[in-house]
C-alpha cells in the first residue's frame, strides 16, 4: 500500500489490508449478510425518517425506561450472533469424524467457541439481566429514575462499545482462540502474538466499566429512593436480588479489570505477572479471573430467581412464601458466592486441604438455593395458577434448573471433578444451569414485564411455541453432552477418531435446531403481538393483577413514572394497596422535575470504540487522539449545566387525564 | 450529576427519619484527624531515619502498624465513617469490603501456596521466583532447564 514500511506503520500500527479476511468464505457471506442487513436497516431508517427520533427520544435519553428497553435490544441481536456460533460448533462437531474435517479449520473453530462464550456472557446475559432491572426497579420502589440518570445512559453506551469491538473483530482481523476466560500461557504474547486476544481484552474492559458504574447506580438507587414507607423487607423480592445482584458487580468486577490490566500489560510493555518466567505464574490469572468469574455466576442468576418470584407470587394468585427465609437465602448466595472460586481449578494441584475446603463450601451454597426452589414449590401449593406464558417459563425453569443444580453438586465433589473437569459433562452443566435457569429467567421476565413497557401482551399462541421449542431444544442439545462427559470426552475439540460418538453429537445438534426454531418462535411473538397490539392491548395497566409497584401506573407509563410518589404499608405494595381499596388521585398534580437527555453518553462510548480499536493495532498516534478527546468531552460535559427540566403540570394533567379517562371507559 | 435523585431524595429512605446525609465532619474532628497523621506520619520516619530500634525487619513491622492505624484515623475523621452515618449503611459496606479482600487476600496466597501439593516432587523450582532463570550473559554457560534448587 505505501513504499515506506515505516510511514505505513507509524499510521496504521499492525493493521493491513490483510487483516480483512477476504479469503475465509464463511466470513465473506457473514460479511455479505451482515451488509445487506446493515443497508437495508439504515435505508429504512433514512427512509421513513428515524434518525431524528432515535437519536432525540432513545440514543441520548437518560429515561430508565428507555435504556432498559435498549440493553435488551442490544442482548437480543447479540444472542443472535452467539447462537450463530453455537449452531456452527454443533454442524462441526456433528460431521467431523474420521476422515470428514468438517468445515471449520481449528483456528476459525477456536475464534468460534471463544466468542460464542464471550458473547453469550458479556454481551447476552449480562445486557439482559442490566436491562430487566434498570426497567424494573425504579418501578418495582416507586421511584422516578435511577440516582445518576445520566451514568446510567454513558453506561449503557460502554457496554454497546465493548459488543461492537468483538463484531469488529470478525471483519478485521481475528478474535481470540483461547477459550471465554484467556487463560495464560496461551492469551500471552509469545502463544497468541495476534490481535485476538486484544480485541477480548480491549472489549471487555470498556463493557466492564458499564457494567460497574451501572451496578453503583442501581445501588444507590435501591438504597436510597425507595417509595416512603418501603422498607428493606417489604421490597419485591426481584429488588431484593437486584441488590445483591449489584453488590457483587461493584466488589468483583474490578478484580476482572485488575487481573485483565495484567495481562495487557504482559502483552503490551512484556511484564511478567502470567508469563513461566522471572517469577510470573499463570495460575495466579486463573486464580484471579476466577475470584470475579463465580461471583459473576450469581450475578446472572440472582436476578433471574427474583424474577421467577414475582411471577409464581402474581400467577399463584398468593404472597410468596417465605418472603424472610428467600431474602436471607438470596444474602446468604452473595457471601458464599465468594467462598468457592477455587472449584473451577480442583485439578491445577492442590492439596487435599484447599480441595475439600472448596467442595464444601460449593455443596454448601447449593442449600440456599434449594431452599428458594421449595419456597416457590410451597408458593404454588394450593395457589389459583394460571399457567400463562411467564409461570411456564417458570416451571420450565424449575425441573431444568433442579437436574443443573445437582450436576453441579456432583462437580463439586473434588474426585468427581478430576474425571469430570474439562469435559463436555461441564459444559452440560454449566448450559444446564445458563439457559435453564438464567435465559428462562429473562424470557419469563421479558414476557411479564413487556405489556409494562409497550402498553400490550405478548401473544400466548407464539409464546408457548417458543418455550416448548427452547425447553425440548434444550433438552436434546445438553443431554447428549451429559452422556459423551461421563464418557470422558473433553471440550473445546474440532475433530473426533471414534465415529460412535457421532450419534450423540446428532442429537445435541437437532436439539440446537429445535433451539433455533425457539429463537425464530420468540421474534415471531414480538411480530405477531406488534400486529395484534389492539387484541392484546393493556389498559388497566395491570394486566396479570399483580401484587407489585410497577403495576400501579400505566402501561407504558409516563415519562416520569408516577404522577405521585405512592406510599408503602406492606409489602406486595400494590396487591395491598387495591385490596384496601386505593382510589388513584385525579387531581392536585404539579410540575415534576426530570433529567435532561445528553448526548455525552454516546459519544464517550464512540470514542471509546476508536481507542480501543487503535490499541488493538497499534496506532499509537490515534489511541493518544482519541484518548485525549475522551477526556475532553468527560472534562466538557461537567460544565453542562443544562441538566434538568420541569414536565409543566399541563402536560402531567394531560397525560393522567387521558388515562382517567381510559379506566373510566373500561368499568 | 442527578437532578431526579436530587429530587428523590427528600423522599427518604424507606424510612422516615433523616439523617444527615454525609456526616460532614467538624473543624475539630478535621484538626484531630489532620494532627493524628501528622504525628502518625512522622514517628514512622523518625524511627526509620534515625534507627531507633536497629533492627530493619522489626522497624518494617512497626510502620506497617502505623499505617493500619493510619487508615482508620482517615477513615473515621477525614471519611467520617462511623456507625451511624447513612443509617449503617457506610459501616456495613465497609464490613462487607473487608470481608471480601480477606477472603480475596488470604485464599490467594492459600491457593497458591497449594499450587503443586499433588504434583510429582521432582517438579518444584518451576513456580518459584527463580533467580536461575534471569537472562544470562552471552558466552556465560545458562543454568539447566530444571535445576533442583533444594
Amino acid at each position: 500500500m505505501f513504499s515506506n514500511p515505516d510511514l505505513q506503520k507509524l499510521l496504521f500500527g499492525r493493521l493491513t489490508l490483510d487483516a480483512v479476511p477476504l479469503h475465509e468464505p464463511i466470513l465473506l457471506v457473514t460479511f455479505a449478510m451482515v451488509g445487506l442487513g446493515g443497508l437495508v436497516v439504515l435505508g429504512g431508517l433514512t427512509y421513513f425518517r428515524l434518525w431524528g427520533p432515535l437519536w432525540r427520544d432513545w440514543f441520548t435519553s437518560v429515561d430508565h425506561k428507555k435504556i432498559g428497553i435498549m440493553y435488551i435490544v442490544l442482548a437480543l441481536v447479540m444472542l443472535l450472533r452467539g447462537f450463530a456460533d453455537a449452531l456452527m460448533m454443533r454442524a462441526q462437531q456433528a460431521m467431523a469424524f474420521g476422515a470428514n474435517e468438517g468445515y471449520l479449520p481449528p483456528h476459525h473453530y477456536d475464534q468460534i467457541f471463544t466468542a460464542h462464550g464471550v458473547i453469550m456472557i458479556f454481551f447476552v446475559a449480562m445486557p439482559l439481566v442490566t436491562g430487566l432491572m434498570n426497567y424494573v426497579v425504579p418501578l418495582q420502589i416507586g421511584a422516578r429514575d435511577v440516582a445518576f440518570p445520566f451514568l446510567n445512559n454513558f453506561s449503557f453506551w460502554m457496554t454497546v462499545s465493548g459488543a461492537l469491538t468483538v463484531m469488529a473483530s470478525l471483519f478485521v482481523g481475528e478474535f481470540a482462540r483461547t477459550g471465554w476466560l484467556a487463560y495464560p500461557p496461551l492469551s500471552g504474547p509469545a502463544m497468541s502474538p495476534g490481535v485476538g486476544v486484544d480485541y477480548y481484552i480491549w472489549a471487555l474492559q470498556i463493557a466492564g466499566i458499564g457494567t460497574l458504574l451501572s451496578g453503583i447506580n442501581l445501588i444507590a438507587t435501591i438504597v436510597k429512593m425507595r417509595a416512603p414507607g418501603m422498607s428493606m423487607m417489604r421490597m419485591p423480592i426481584f429488588t431484593w436480588t437486584s441488590l445483591c445482584t449489584n453488590i457483587l458487580i461493584v466488589a468483583a468486577f474490578p478484580v476482572l479489570t485488575a487481573v485483565l490490566s495484567m495481562l495487557s500489560l504482559d502483552r503490551y510493555v512484556g511484564t511478567h505477572f502470567f508469563s513461566n518466567d522471572l517469577g510470573g505464574n499463570p495460575m495466579m490469572y486463573v486464580n484471579l479471573v476466577w475470584i470475579w468469574g463465580h461471583p459473576e455466576v450469581y450475578i446472572l442468576i440472582l436476578p433471574a430467581f427474583g424474577v421467577f418470584s414475582e411471577i409464581v407470587a402474581t400467577f399463584s394468585r398468593k404472597r410468596l412464601f417465605g418472603y424472610a427465609s428467600m431474602v436471607y437465602a438470596t444474602v446468604v448466595i452473595t457471601i458464599l458466592s465468594y467462598l468457592v472460586w477455587l472449584h473451577h481449578f480442583f485439578t491445577m494441584g492442590s492439596g487435599a486441604s484447599v480441595n475439600s475446603f472448596f467442595g464444601i463450601t460449593t455443596m454448601i451454597i447449593s442449600i440456599p438455593t434449594g431452599a428458594k426452589i421449595f419456597n416457590w414449590l410451597f408458593t404454588m401449593y394450593r395457589g389459583r395458577i394460571d399457567f400463562d406464558v411467564p409461570m411456564l417459563w417458570t416451571v420450565g425453569f424449575m425441573v431444568t434448573f433442579t437436574v443443573g443444580g445437582m450436576t453441579g453438586v456432583l462437580l463439586a465433589v473434588p474426585p468427581a471433578d478430576f474425571v469430570l473437569h474439562n469435559s463436555l459433562f461441564l459444559v452440560a452443566h454449566f448450559h444446564n444451569v445458563i439457559i435453564g435457569g438464567v435465559l428462562f429467567g429473562m424470557l419469563a421476565g421479558i414476557t411479564y414485564w413487556f405489556p409494562k413497557a409497550f402498553g400490550y401482551k405478548l401473544d400466548p399462541f407464539w409464546g408457548k411455541t417458543s418455550f416448548w421449542f427452547w425447553l425440548t431444544g434444550f433438552w436434546f442439545a445438553f443431554m447428549p453432552l451429559y452422556i459423551l462427559g461421563l464418557m470422558g470426552v473433553t471440550r473445546r475439540v474440532q475433530h473426533f477418531d471414534d465415529p460412535s460418538l457421532q450419534i450423540w453429537f446428532v442429537i445435541a445438534a437437532f436439539g440446537a435446531f429445535l433451539i433455533l426454531l425457539g429463537i425464530a418462535s420468540f421474534i415471531v411473538t414480538l411480530v405477531v403481538s406488534f400486529l395484534r397490539r389492539e387484541e392484546l392491548r393493556d389498559l388497566t395497566g395491570d394486566p396479570w393483577n399483580g401484587r407489585t409497584l410497577e403495576w400501579a401506573t400505566s402501561s407504558p407509563p409516563p415519562d416520569y413514572n408516577f404522577a405521585f410518589t405512592p406510599v408503602v404499608h406492606d409489602h406486595d405494595a400494590w396487591w395491598d394497596m387495591k385490596k384496601r381499596g386505593y382510589v388513584r388521585p385525579v387531581s392536585g398534580f404539579n410540575k415534576i422535575h426530570m433529567p435532561r437527555s445528553t448526548a455525552a453518553g454516546i459519544i464517550l462510548g464512540m470514542l471509546s470504540i476508536v481507542f480501543s480499536f487503535a490499541m488493538i493495532w497499534y496506532i499509537w498516534w490515534l489511541a493518544a487522539l482519541s484518548f485525549v478527546a475522551l477526556a475532553v468531552v468527560t472534562i466538557g460535559h461537567t460544565f453542562n449545566y443544562a441538566r434538568d427540566f420541569y414536565i409543566p403540570v399541563d402536560e402531567v394533567v394531560r397525560t393522567e387525564n387521558a388515562r382517567t379517562a381510559l379506566l373510566a371507559e373500561r368499568v | 450529576m442527578s437532578v431526579a435523585s436530587e429530587d428523590l431524595h427528600t423522599r427518604g429512605s424507606g424510612r422516615d427519619v433523616h439523617e444527615e446525609p454525609g456526616g460532614h465532619g467538624t473543624f475539630r474532628d478535621y484538626m484531630t484527624g489532620f494532627l493524628a497523621s501528622v504525628v502518625l506520619t512522622a514517628i514512622p520516619f523518625w524511627l526509620v531515619m534515625s534507627d531507633v530500634l536497629g533492627n530493619p525487619r522489626l522497624t518494617g513491622i512497626v510502620v506497617m502498624g502505623f499505617a493500619v492505624v493510619q487508615i482508620v484515623v482517615h477513615m473515621v475523621y477525614f471519611l467520617h465513617m462511623n456507625t451511624k452515618s447513612e443509617g449503617g449503611w457506610t459501616i456495613l459496606a465497609l464490613i462487607f469490603t473487608l470481608t471480601l479482600v480477606l477472603i480475596t487476600l488470604v485464599g490467594s496466597v492459600w491457593v497458591m501456596y497449594h499450587l503443586d501439593t499433588n504434583m510429582m516432587p521432582a517438579d518444584h523450582g518451576m513456580h518459584m521466583p527463580a533467580p536461575q532463570s534471569t537472562p544470562t550473559e552471552p558466552g556465560v554457560a545458562a543454568p539447566a532447564p530444571h535445576q533442583h534448587q533444594h
